[in-house]
């Protein structure tokens, strides 16, 4: 029998995962021993992923080099590179959000679960194959669907839950009918070689256009683009709200960078069908994200809708396809995951204390809590796009893209839409920063400030100083428009 | 020999029936049924590409036998997944009817 050897850099394309798998081993077995001592495990999980995203950083960075892995499946590049170190950095701010609280149970199964959905979307940022592409994507949702429904004997998480993975379930579904018609018409599975038979005219402009639009409904589904919105509300309300961020955040990067990279690949030789399909997505998304959110109550369905409005605005940077664009819906999504991830950290520690996650219940929070207030302050800022926060940089960013592009009435809906978001962010402000009645102070666990400070640091060093960022991102970008 | 498109023509009927099942059904489990039926009509439409494929190729083809496993694999593990969530449902609901979750609405 013959051995084929697999080349060493295929292992060190993929050792940030092996490093997960590792770990995921290793939290399960100290989940045995420390029964007792669950923050023990949080912070064992925190600083795994902290190490593996050192390894990353000092040791994998592939520069402007590009080859792919394992036989086509991945591909390495700056690209999955800049996504990864995203999707790792949200879930450490998760875990730690996770961490020193009671409202449910904190275990060695909630932190695999959340390290084999991190494997997930790491293989999605690099995928360059429809075959890794499905399993990335389903390695990445069932654990989602089983994490969103984890408060076993809570109602409305174990609804919120069924409802994520029914409405996932059937996206990837027509997503997956879609992509066996790519596969059917080319006979091959991998992306380049599918736009290669593209670019040759092999495949007919109609079932070009079909597979168009069931593949972005799947994509659509995981960055909660309009008519595949529907389950964010309920599912963000329901689940742990660690969680909620973790899915906003982490989840919506993955399927940015697979939806660039699936439509700059294999239909790169017409991008005009696309373009449109985006925009139309784009301004619909940015829509209704922001209109419905004027009418919400509850905090975390009021940042479900309007974390799908910002989906609409990364839109805007896709639609564009040039490289200012996809720089700049990277450069938003590296805000994002800071701003967001703060704005349902503050919400988190307020529902664990007050029992419920109303936006009456922020009444007070600065009396009750300075640094709390501060910190939502921060992250709301930057949420409006107010200077001098990450946000604003970043809305410019994507702004600048579509002018460029030449779409101007897209950046006029965009600019309307982020009119009427000050509306009800400031909302929350007026609700936060007004004396209430008298109330008990918040208890903030280290974890939590620790989080809670990356999350402020990030929004200000990302606000203020951003041009080493924006040229880093170079790389990633012109990777993904010139391909090979 | 039957053609590719009758095999195609198939699966698409397939998929459309568990599309409209999965939109339509109240029952969590019917609508599990619809997903399972919109992956199976899939899997026909690979295999009857691959089929095709290795026939003009001359060769075996891999691709198409190793992504119709997959999908088996995944609709497994979607399927254990789901009903787990809809036992869950059923202890706090006494219910697995949709159209009885509304706990999230607004």
């Amino acid at each position: 029998m013959e051995f084929v050897s697999i080349p060493s850099n295929d292992f060190l394309a993929i050792l940030p995962e092996i490093g997960l798998l590792l770990l995921i081993g290793f939290t399960l077995l100290l989940g045995v021993f420390k029964k007792n001592d669950k923050n023990f495990l949080g912070w064992f999980v925190a600083i795994g992923l902290s190490l593996i995203l050192v390894i990353k950083l000092g040791f994998l960075n592939p520069g402007s080099e590009q080859h792919s892995a394992w036989g086509g499946m991945l591909q390495v590049d700056a690209a999955s590179y800049f996504f990864q170190i995203i999707i790792i950095i949200g879930a450490i701010l998760t875990v730690l959000f996770s961490t020193n609280q009671n409202k449910f149970e904190f275990s060695a199964d909630y932190l695999a679960l959340l390290l084999a959905s991190v494997i997930g979307m790491n293989l999605m940022a690099a995928a360059s194959d429809l075959i890794m592409l499905y399993l990335a994507i389903e390695t990445t949702s069932i654990p989602l669907y089983v994490l969103a429904g984890f408060m076993k004997k809570d109602q409305s998480s174990v609804e919120s839950g069924l409802k994520y993975l029914f409405f996932g379930a059937m996206t990837s579904a027509i997503m997956l009918y879609g992509f066996s018609f790519l596969y059917g018409f080319s006979g091959d599975t991998n992306l380049f070689k599918i736009s290669e038979t593209i670019s040759a005219g092999l495949i007919p402009m109609g079932i070009q256009i079909l597979v168009l639009l069931m593949v972005v409904a799947g994509f659509g589904f995981k960055v909660s683009a309009f008519p595949f919105h529907f389950w964010a509300p309920d599912v963000y309300q329901g689940a742990p709200t660690p969680i909620s961020g973790f899915l906003s955040t982490a989840s919506k990067s993955a399927g940015f960078i697979v939806l660039m990279r699936f439509l700059m690949t294999t239909f790169s030789s017409n991008p005009q069908n696309w373009m449109v399909l985006v925009m139309i997505l784009s301004t619909a998304t940015m829509l209704v994200g922001n209109l419905l959110a004027l009418l919400q109550k509850d905090l975390k369905r009021l940042l479900a809708y309007s974390s799908i409005s910002h989906a609409g605005y990364i839109l805007i940077g896709v639609a564009s396809g040039s490289q200012l664009g996809f720089k700049a819906a990277m450069y938003y999504l590296l805000v994002y995951l800071f701003t967001n991830l703060a704005a349902f950290g503050v919400a988190h520690i307020v529902e664990t204390q007050k029992g419920s996650s109303q936006i009456s219940d922020l009444t007070g929070l600065i009396k009750s809590s300075p640094g709390l207030a501060f910190a939502f302050l921060i992250s709301i800022l930057s949420l409006s796009g107010i200077p001098p926060f990450g946000g604003f940089v970043s809305k410019i960013l994507v702004f600048a893209a579509g002018i460029e592009a030449g779409m101007v009435w897209l950046v006029l809906v965009g600019v309307v839409n982020s009119f009427i978001g000050l509306f009800y962010y400031l909302n929350l402000l007026r609700t936060a920063f007004s004396s209430g009645e008298e109330s008990e102070k918040l208890r903030i666990s280290p974890s939590w400030s620790l989080a809670l400070i990356i999350c402020v640091l990030g929004i200000v060093v990302l606000g203020v100083v951003y041009t080493p960022w924006i040229s880093w991102l170079n790389f990633a970008s012109t990777n993904l428009i010139s391909l090979r | 020999m039957i053609p590719l498109s009758w095999y195609l023509i198939l699966a698409a009927i397939l998929f459309l029936l568990g599309l409209y099942g999965a939109m339509v059904r109240k029952n969590s489990i019917a609508i599990l049924m619809g997903v399972e039926l919109m992956l199976n009509a899939v899997n026909i439409n690979i295999l009857a590409f691959w089929h095709y494929h290795s026939q003009v190729n001359g060769a075996i083809e891999i691709n198409g036998m190793v992504f119709a496993a997959i999908v088996v694999i995944a609709a497994a593990a979607e399927a254990a997944v789901a009903l787990a969530i809809i036992i869950s449902v059923f202890r706090n609901n006494k219910s697995i009817v949709a159209a009885d979750m509304n706990t999230l609405k607004g």
